[in-house]
């Protein structure tokens, strides 16, 4: 068996038809699936383990307390933090996000300070960073982006300066492709004085991600775009300033000591995870990092480029097909385009027809469409299991698609 | 999806009914879906309380663009309480198309549009 039909026996959901056709899942930019490996981790812990973890001194609390902080150690390794107290769970890259502009944010900023994005981030690394300026006094300022689709660089010298406090992009844009060269960017924002906030929700899953060889003050990424569960997500954080930042929310497991005139924090990480948190599905991701771990990472982000740059050259057979971001090699394993007038929920839909999902909208990232003048774009998305018979069909219900509407 | 796209919505998002402007509409609304960017504007023109003259205008997905269309012809000679009985039943019937969840507001948008116009009503139509 070759390893992509071996991969491909791993996921249940890839044998399901979707209008009587066998499913061609091309949407794991929006979210992944998940191999039985990780269904099986978090179905195990269900039926032997389950208890609240930190809390009882029963031996399923034990149990559960120690396969919740191996699973916290596991995907430290993963991503090669100093050390778990530096991996935060959350719920998804959203939240980890919104803890460190909150947290960190109404700590460190105040009015003359500025904050720099780019134009090409989603809208979990614009808003929260929005809200907390209104609330600080600092000025928000973006990056913008080329017609290539990728970060204007000359742009972004002049636009990091000593009053920027933060530098927030995204390592890999999940509408344009785009692979920012994430090690560069960090010194930049550092050669400033500036903390770097990565955004790695689409890099984490397709690429190797050396926290320390990459410098980065923090990293958000979400379990369920990399063969994790929903409902879990990560921050990783510099030590010395996860130990300065205040809570994020309150609750119980945060707190050392409370009394009715205040409390003191937990230590790392358990100051940021208020209240019982998600336990299988930590376990669930820490199945996905080790089906991940045992691929490894240049095996995916290989078969990502291969097939990426396969769909590149069938795409563009299709007269009228304009494809956004940068050539494939140095892109991610997403392509959005747009075909002449058609309308991307047009496409989706007779694209579902033919079993094949893919996403049509503005992908949460509204200012890249405003930049390039369009309301939506429709994305195909390649993961490990995706195969060229996959692209295949993708370019004939494109054909079909092209039939149907143009006129 | 065949039954998604039947031809007779394929027939009026090609060739739409009403579609432009009116130069003097009683009735003048813009709206959006913003969950996926369609727009329709909705312009009706009336004599007494009988719509004497409609026009649409938009763009966006085939359902959107074909509901407005159909909508349009509908409602031309209608009295305004009979528009403001129109519901989601009406489109869906008036479409003939299986619609799922996320489309509905595609094929709503115009009669969204239009109550709104009116009445100042901005809920989706149920
Ligand atoms: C680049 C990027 N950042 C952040 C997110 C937000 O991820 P989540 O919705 O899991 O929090 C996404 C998800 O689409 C993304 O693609």
């Amino acid at each position: 068996m070759s390893t992509l039909d071996r991969i491909r026996s791993d996921f249940p959901i890839l044998q399901r038809q979707v209008h009587g056709e066998p499913l061609a899942y091309l949407d794991s930019t929006a979210s992944s699936q998940k191999p039985r490996q990780v269904l099986e981790a978090m179905d195990a812990y269900y039926r032997h383990t389950h208890a609240n973890v930190h809390r009882g001194v029963h031996t399923l609390s034990e149990e559960a307390t120690a396969a919740y902080e191996q699973a916290r150690l596991r995907i430290a390794r993963f991503i090669n933090a100093a050390s778990p107290k530096q991996v935060i769970y959350t719920r998804n890259a959203t939240e980890s996000l919104n803890l460190v502009a909150y947290s960190w944010g109404r700590a460190n900023l105040k009015p003359g300070d500025e904050v720099l994005i780019t134009e090409m981030e989603h809208h979990s690394n614009i808003v929260p960073w929005q809200l907390i300026c209104q609330i600080t006094g600092a000025t928000l300022r973006f990056v913008p982006i080329t017609a290539q689709g990728e970060l204007d660089f000359p742009a972004l010298d002049q636009l990091l300066n000593e009053r920027t406090r933060v530098f927030a992009f995204t390592a890999m844009s999940n509408v344009l492709g785009a692979i920012n060269p994430t090690a560069e960017l960090v010194a930049k924002a550092h050669a400033v004085g500036a903390i770097a906030v990565v955004d790695g929700a689409q890099s984490v899953p397709h690429l190797h991600s050396d926290v320390q060889a990459l410098d980065v003050d923090f990293l958000a990424f979400s379990g369920h775009k990399m063969l994790g569960p929903t409902g879990i997500g990560i921050l990783y954080g510099k030590r010395a300033l996860l130990e300065a930042m205040p809570p994020f929310l309150g609750g119980g497991d945060m707190i050392r000591e409370v009394k009715m005139t205040g409390s003191r924090w937990n230590e790392l990480p358990y100051k940021f995870e208020a209240g019982t948190p998600a336990i299988a599905e930590a376990i669930g991701l820490a199945a996905a990092v080790e089906y991940l771990d045992q691929l490894g990472m240049d095996w995916v982000a290989q078969h990502e480029r291969e097939i990426t740059a396969y769909a590149w050259n069938r795409l563009h057979e299709i007269e009228g097909l304009r494809v956004l971001g940068p050539g494939p090699e140095r892109r991610g394993g997403l392509l959005s385009f747009v075909l002449g007038d058609l309308h991307p929920h047009d496409i989706a839909a007779v694209l579902d027809g033919a079993g094949v999902a893919v996403r049509a909208g503005h992908h949460c990232a509204q200012p890249i469409h405003d930049h390039f003048g369009i309301p939506a774009t429709t994305r195909a998305s390649f993961y490990i299991y995706n195969t060229h018979a996959e692209v295949d069909r993708l370019i004939a219900a494109l054909h079909k698609a092209k039939a149907l509407f143009e006129f | 999806m065949d039954d998604l796209y039947r031809e007779n919505i394929l027939d009026h998002y090609r060739y739409p009914r009403h579609k432009g402007h009116l130069d003097a509409p009683d009735i003048h609304y813009h709206d959006v879906n913003p969950f996926c960017g369609d727009e329709i504007t909705m312009e009706v023109q009336l004599e007494g309380d009988r719509i004497s003259a409609v026009a649409f205008d938009g763009k966006g997905c085939a359902i959107s663009q074909a509901s407005a269309s159909m909508l349009s012809e509908a409602i031309l000679g209608m009295t305004l309480d009979e528009v403001k009985a129109l519901d989601k039943e009406f489109i869906l019937e008036m479409l003939g198309i299986p619609i799922g969840p996320v489309r509905l507001k595609c094929a709503l948008l115009a009669l969204k549009t239009l109550k709104a116009g009116a009445w100042g009503v901005e809920e989706w139509p149920e």
